[in-house]
């Protein structure tokens, strides 16, 4: 029988919860036992070639390519996980939420105090268009799983891949449910 | 003077006449959860996390005195969800930031979630539209994080007893205000003590910040409401 496939992804995140995931230490052996990896930073693959069992959503959604790499994940992975505080809520990038789109981006391109001549907000169909606000990924596509935690701890995610491999309820003793 | 029998969950109470229904249940060791009580001040029961069923019947129990007879219910699976729904709501409610947020690990809000293992709120965020404001040169407001629990209105006081946190407007709009120049006139123990009294991260003491390391702050090991359970 072939092992299961994991896909990984960080979208608005700062990829604090693929680190975490590496964080398990002599862990991640049994893991590459258990699972092999498809589409993910970690392995490089960029696209997808078959279906996955279980995707990871690292990050919110702060613009259209976020929103894409998402929903190609809902299409090819069985189970979708939000992992971390920015997947589950939009974290630390949504503090942009209260503040309006056009303000954000003079803020950041024209009137940071290192901005010197001539500056304009970068603006190229090569970019992704920037959204009104950070979303969670589960405001997006329907997400199965959620694991908080700025990161969510290395334990956590082992408990939560083991527990999606082995088909059994999460075991969420307290010290793993944090926010920070 | 007469002791009053009650039964919270099925188990035998007793408790003093005038106390709550909440304050009976822990000196009986059984923890209710609750948000806007503060041990000492004049109950509010405006967050209604506490609801309990007396006699079939919701009622708060931090409000609610005790009488002979009663029969409360607090550890059902309808009153949890209640309570989990409460917490949950005041999270998309405000923009409540954990990771950068001084008061986590010490914010009761949290630790509430923490003990009903809130993995996400089942509402939509609302990110709201708020300020953080300096209201004196010892205290910070950060009204992204008030839950408008109204301690700091109750408790804290100027020597000569007046209010120096005041709810204002109504409704959607109510926002806890803050008289600037009482504020400005806050010595550093109450200060402080309106710091340590705000369940949320909303009233800060300036340049404290992170004082205590992840790990060993209030919360971090041992859910709220623990230490009534284990007396």
């Amino acid at each position: 029988m072939s092992k299961p496939v994991i896909a990984t992804a960080s979208l608005a995140g700062c990829f604090g919860c693929h680190m975490s995931l590496l964080d398990i230490d002599d862990r991640i052996l049994k893991l590459i036992e258990l699972v092999e990896f498809h589409k993910s930073p970690i392995d490089d693959i960029k696209t997808f070639t078959k279906p996955c069992d279980i995707g990871l959503i690292e990050g919110g959604c702060c613009n259209h390519e976020n929103v894409e790499v998402l929903r190609s994940f809902r299409k090819h992975c069985k189970t979708l996980v939000a992992v971390g505080e920015c997947a589950v809520m939009g974290g630390l990038p949504a503090l942009r939420n209260g503040i309006p789109i056009k303000d954000c981006l003079e803020e950041a391109y024209l009137r940071t105090p290192t901005t010197e001549g001539n500056t304009v907000i970068p603006n190229d169909e090569e970019l992704p268009v920037i959204l009104d606000k950070v979303y969670p990924c589960h405001e997006i596509v329907k997400v199965d799983a959620f694991l908080p935690g700025c990161p969510p701890s290395a334990d956590l995610i082992w408990e939560a891949l083991t527990a999606l491999l082995e088909g059994r309820p999460l075991k969420l003793t307290y010290d793993l449910i944090k926010y920070d | 003077m007469a002791e009053i029998k009650l039964t919270i969950d099925g188990k035998p109470c007793t408790a003093r006449p005038g106390q709550t229904i909440l304050e009976a249940a822990k000196a009986s060791g059984i923890y209710i959860p609750a948000l806007c009580h503060y041990e000492g001040l004049k109950p509010s029961g405006s967050c209604r996390i506490c609801t309990v069923k007396v006699n079939g019947r919701p009622a708060a129990a931090c409000t609610q005195p005790v009488a002979e007879g009663l029969v409360v219910e607090t550890a059902t699976p309808e009153l949890e969800d209640m309570r989990r729904a409460l917490v949950e709501m005041l999270f998309v409610e405000g923009n409540h930031f954990c990771p950068s947020c001084e008061k986590s690990g010490n914010c009761e809000l949290q630790a509430l979630a923490y003990r009903f293992g809130m993995l996400v709120p089942r509402f939509p965020y609302q990110w709201s539209v708020r300020e953080i404001e300096s209201v004196s040169p010892r205290l910070l407001m950060e009204h992204n994080r008030c839950i408008q629990c109204r301690r700091c209105v109750e408790a804290i006081r100027t020597p000569d007893g007046r209010r120096v946190f005041a709810a204002q407007e109504r409704s959607g709009r109510l926002r806890i205000g803050v008289d600037p120049e009482l504020a400005a006139g806050l010595d550093e123990d109450t200060a402080r003590k309106a710091m340590a009294i705000c369940p949320v991260g909303a009233i800060l003491y300036k340049e404290v910040g992170f004082a205590v390391p992840i790990g060993r702050r209030k919360y971090d090991r041992s859910p709220i409401g623990s230490d009534i359970e284990t007396k």
